[in-house]
């Protein structure tokens, strides 16, 4: 199993995210963002949290144009995992890879606190380690998470079971409560809360592993 | 020449930044601003004879996220 996290100036949680990820049996390159391609066999690609490019223009914005990000687009489209968090589900919707958009958060204020989730598809990769409608608390540390997409993707996302996690009380103004999203083909998911962030006893939760474990598990199946 | 291209939140899409504007606006007595909408203007320097719809592919591809935002494109 062999994962890459794609390192941007400015990402912060690049180590956070290959630390949890080896936890749970990952075999993880760090990959520079000027690389221009992937290492082979890539299985999943990481797109850390942090502050890409100092969210220039818009959070991901600069990010989601760079030549790696092509790589990772093109992998996405063969069928490839991509696991954005934060900053990363920022350039995932950025690089048109998952719909809507993360805007200010609605107090305009930036939130670091450990909120509570609702696990709302956890027949995905990245979910089935977690129960349907299983509450789990996950930290957050974001000034623009507030999820915005027109009616139609709301609704569109909500009936194909697209919507991975949902806020249980909403902290930031996001559309329907969303955290987290899937691609059509369930292999790219986008969240804003930090998994990585509740992976080990020692930073207070585990409430996140399930994720890296599922995503292992489901690789080892395949 | 030069070219400004004025970037804001299409209609629908809640501004909270510029919600706040005009809190504060009423609060220092400017009863009359009803609403307030915050964007962005971003001013282009480029070589002469550039097509205006060559700016267009700059705003789809960058400048602005057509998801959420519109922009116009104004030569100077």
């Amino acid at each position: 199993m062999k994962a890459a996290v794609i390192v941007f100036p400015g990402s912060n949680c690049d180590r956070d995210l290959a630390v949890a990820l080896r936890a749970a049996g990952f075999d993880v390159t760090m990959v520079w963002h000027k690389d221009t391609g992937l290492p082979a066999d890539v299985d999943l690609v990481g797109l850390p949290g942090g502050f890409s490019f100092g969210d220039y223009l818009r959070c991901g914005a600069i990010a989601a144009r760079s030549p790696i990000v092509s790589a990772v687009v093109d992998h996405a489209k063969k069928g490839g995992y991509v696991l954005g968090i934060c900053n990363g589900f920022q350039i995932l919707t950025e690089s048109g890879l998952l719909p809507g958009a993360l805007m200010r958060n609605r107090e305009l204020k930036y939130i670091c606190r450990t909120v509570p989730l609702i696990v709302k598809n956890a027949s995905s990769a990245f979910t089935n380690g977690y129960r349907d409608r299983q509450a789990i608390d996950i930290p957050i540390a974001h000034h623009d998470g507030n999820y915005s997409a027109d009616a139609d993707t709301l609704e569109r996302l909500t009936g194909e079971g697209r919507v991975a996690f949902t806020y249980a009380a909403n902290p930031n103004g996001s559309r329907n409560d969303i955290a987290g999203v899937l691609s059509e083909n369930g292999r790219v998911l986008g969240m804003m809360p930090h998994p990585e962030r509740a992976a080990d006893p020692a930073l207070g939760g585990t409430d996140g592993r399930a994720l890296f474990t599922s995503l292992a598990q489901s690789f080892a199946d395949a | 020449m030069k070219a400004r291209v004025h970037v804001m939140l299409k209609d629908g899409v809640l501004d909270p930044q510029g919600e706040a504007v005009r809190h504060a606006l009423g609060s220092l007595g400017f009863d009359e601003a009803r609403g307030v909408r915050q964007g962005k203007v971003i001013e282009l320097d480029l070589e002469d004879g550039t097509s205006e719809a060559r700016i267009g592919e700059m705003c789809e591809k960058l400048l602005a996220n057509t998801v959420i935002e519109s922009y116009r494109i104004e030569i100077l």
